[in-house]
């Protein structure tokens, strides 16, 4: 990867279409580059996810004309809530095969054009809708049901395991999990105030996440990501291109993606996939993946880290830029991705692990920076237009990687000193498909 | 000449478009973007297809699921299909019991468009005795404080059918 741009993320952007907009974050992309022009680009991946937002179908043409990129090879990339990570490997694998020695790969959603609860009706349509959508398809209520089961499964039987009134147990620990998903939801917020690109920075406390309109039981509006308008790009190329065109490029060093069933209901109750650093014995007695965890997240690093030769992430990543739509996925994919165990995700978050050093959270934080996650603010603060938010993943990483952030966000505060290898990730509809990638030092 | 009134907020353009049907946005650097109102609205031609046995049960107040026919396989579905997920031989049709227990669930205060007019409203999982899968459905006559993972329910049906997944709900079951 040698460049990349990102529009500012807003509810709504009227006075751009979805063509403007990328060609804004083209153009940005383009910018710094001299030696890196139009002629030297041998084709696209544009990604959107959904038509019903724009109501223009192969609106993905339309991009590919507006940036003047025909007759260059090109093709629309959807893949649910992890179209932008899938338009990324795309992009990736145009190289690596050597179909493509440059390759842009470029996405963006307008979601503001239609009213927020029809955007949420048009999610919803990404379920099955012979057995899912009719019973009031909710995209929020599909992640309730599986955090409910893992606070059950984690908390319950965890922590509160020696409460003996069933009913007072799973009040307890619901509770508790609330809480605990609260500190991510201020985190991400918390960070995203030093993003100027992210649509929703802001202080909050953990009483006011919990005090936040509930949506769907136990989640509440704070721990939930927004509808967005917005576009990222990014430009990948062969090892040599690189070189010409950056003193800084960032090498793509894994790609993974892993798969699940559509329907929640469908999950089996099998045996967990084990990353290098765990035992099978870890999990002796956890029915896997059940609608608690990610199958597909788990998959996709599992292949990733075999790529990238990451033997243990805890130590071998510097940052992760995860897909947060929703605090409570934040936590379960710590467990995926192998950050903790399985069970560990609500503990993991109180060390404060995931937390940036030196920002004051307004929490006790005593590990704060270990392996910092989501220091642009992820999706819950910086607004999920689909098919872009995969992209400025990878844009946000980039720039983490090249030491950029100060450059490109006019305050470093963000920076990771020394930030030498990171991963980005994902997510489709309740986990049916994720990827993760690793991006790491090229020079 | 005629133009449609101009707003500094998204929102009122919005509201502006219920009244007439035009407006203009004006963002913070005075450009301005014409925007209309455009409905839209589809009328499928749905088919359940290698799916219809189970909401035609539905109908008849049945509750059924799908047993692989491999014989070391005999993954039972609680929601159906009509090809085993794990080794791909035919399944047959199998009737679940009425009775499950809540695996996990939740209370939806918002919904999708279609169905804000019915919140709150109640989602379980549910699973059953027998049966390696699970099913998504309405529980009602129950509120949150209520509700807990392991809960014995029992199936209700809709009468008269609908056709939809909506035909079948659960309630807390009598002891």
């Amino acid at each position: 990867m040698v460049t990349g741009g990102v529009t500012k993320f807003a509810k709504a952007h009227p006075a751009m279409d979805f063509r403007l907009m990328v060609k804004r974050a083209y153009d940005y992309a383009l910018k710094g580059i001299p030696n890196l022009t139009k002629d030297r680009i041998d084709g696209t991946r544009i990604s959107y996810f959904s038509d019903h937002f724009s109501r223009q179908l192969k609106a993905a043409s339309m991009v590919q004309d507006y940036l003047g990129m025909n007759p260059k090879g090109s093709v629309r990339i959807e893949w649910g809530g992890a179209t932008g990570g899938e338009c990324f490997q795309a992009a990736y694998e145009a190289v690596a095969s050597g179909r493509m020695d440059v390759c842009l790969a470029a996405g963006y959603e307008t979601m503001s054009r239609v009213a927020t609860w029809k955007g949420n009706e048009f999610i919803a349509l990404a379920s099955d809708t012979n057995f899912d959508f009719p019973l009031g398809g909710f995209y929020t209520g599909y992640y309730a049901l599986m955090v409910v089961r893992h606070i059950y499964e984690y908390l319950r039987l965890g922590k509160f395991a020696n409460v003996k009134d069933e009913r007072e147990a799973q009040r307890l620990a619901v509770a508790e999990g609330q809480r605990i998903m609260s500190w991510v939801s201020v985190k991400n917020h918390r960070n995203a105030l030093h993003n100027p690109y992210a649509q929703y920075p802001k202080r909050l406390t953990v009483d006011a996440v919990l005090a936040s309109e509930m949506i769907s039981y136990p989640l509440t509006r704070e721990q939930i990501c927004t509808m967005s308008d917005g576009a990222a790009v990014a430009v990948l190329c062969d090892e040599s291109r690189a070189r010409e065109f950056s003193d800084k490029p960032v090498r793509i060093a894994g790609v993974g993606c892993g798969t699940d069933t559509m329907r929640l209901a469908d999950r089996p109750f099998g045996k967990v996939p084990l990353h290098p650093h765990e035992k099978a014995s870890d999990y002796a007695n956890l029915p896997y993946p059940g609608v608690h965890s990610f199958r597909a997240g788990r998959a996709a690093g599992i292949e990733a880290y075999r790529m990238a030769g990451i033997s243990d992430p805890r130590t071998d990543l510097d940052f992760i830029e995860l897909h947060d739509a929703y605090a409570s996925s934040e936590i379960q994919t710590y467990e995926d991705l192998g950050l903790c165990k399985y069970g560990e995700g609500y503990d993991f978050t109180l060390s404060g692990a995931p937390f940036l050093r030196g920002i004051d959270y307004g929490l006790e934080v005593p590990e704060a920076g270990r392996i910092p996650v989501n220091p642009s603010g992820g999706l819950i603060a910086c607004g999920h237009p689909v098919g872009a938010t995969g992209l400025m993943q990878g844009v946000f990483a980039f720039w983490q990687i090249q030491g950029a952030i100060r450059r490109h966000f006019g305050d470093g505060t963000l920076q990771i000193r020394d930030a030498r290898r990171g991963a980005i990730h994902s997510h489709a509809g309740t986990g049916s498909s994720v990827t993760v990638s690793i991006l790491e030092r090229g020079w | 000449m005629p133009r449609p009134r101009a707003f500094d907020q998204f929102r009122e353009v919005q509201e502006e478009l219920a009244r007439s049907g035009s407006a203009i946005f004006r963002d913070k650097a005075g450009v301005e973007s014409l925007v209309i109102d455009d409905p839209y609205s589809i009328r499928y031609i749905h088919s359940y297809a290698e799916d219809s046995p189970f909401f035609l049960a539905l109908a008849e107040h049945r509750l059924v699921g799908s047993r692989c026919t491999g014989p070391r396989c005999r993954f039972v579905f609680a929601t159906p299909r009509s090809h085993c997920m794990v080794c791909g031989r035919p399944t047959e049709w199998t009737d679940l019991p009425n009775r499950g227990r809540i695996h996990s669930w939740t209370t939806c205060h918002f919904g999708s468009e279609a169905f804000l007019k019915e919140t709150p409203y109640n989602l379980a999982l549910v699973e059953f005795e027998g049966a390696n899968s699970l099913l998504l459905a309405r529980l009602k006559d129950a509120a949150e404080p209520d509700l807990y993972v392991g809960m014995p329910v029992e199936a209700r049906f809709a009468e008269p059918p609908r056709y939809r997944i909506t035909d079948v709900w659960f309630v807390p079951a009598q002891p």
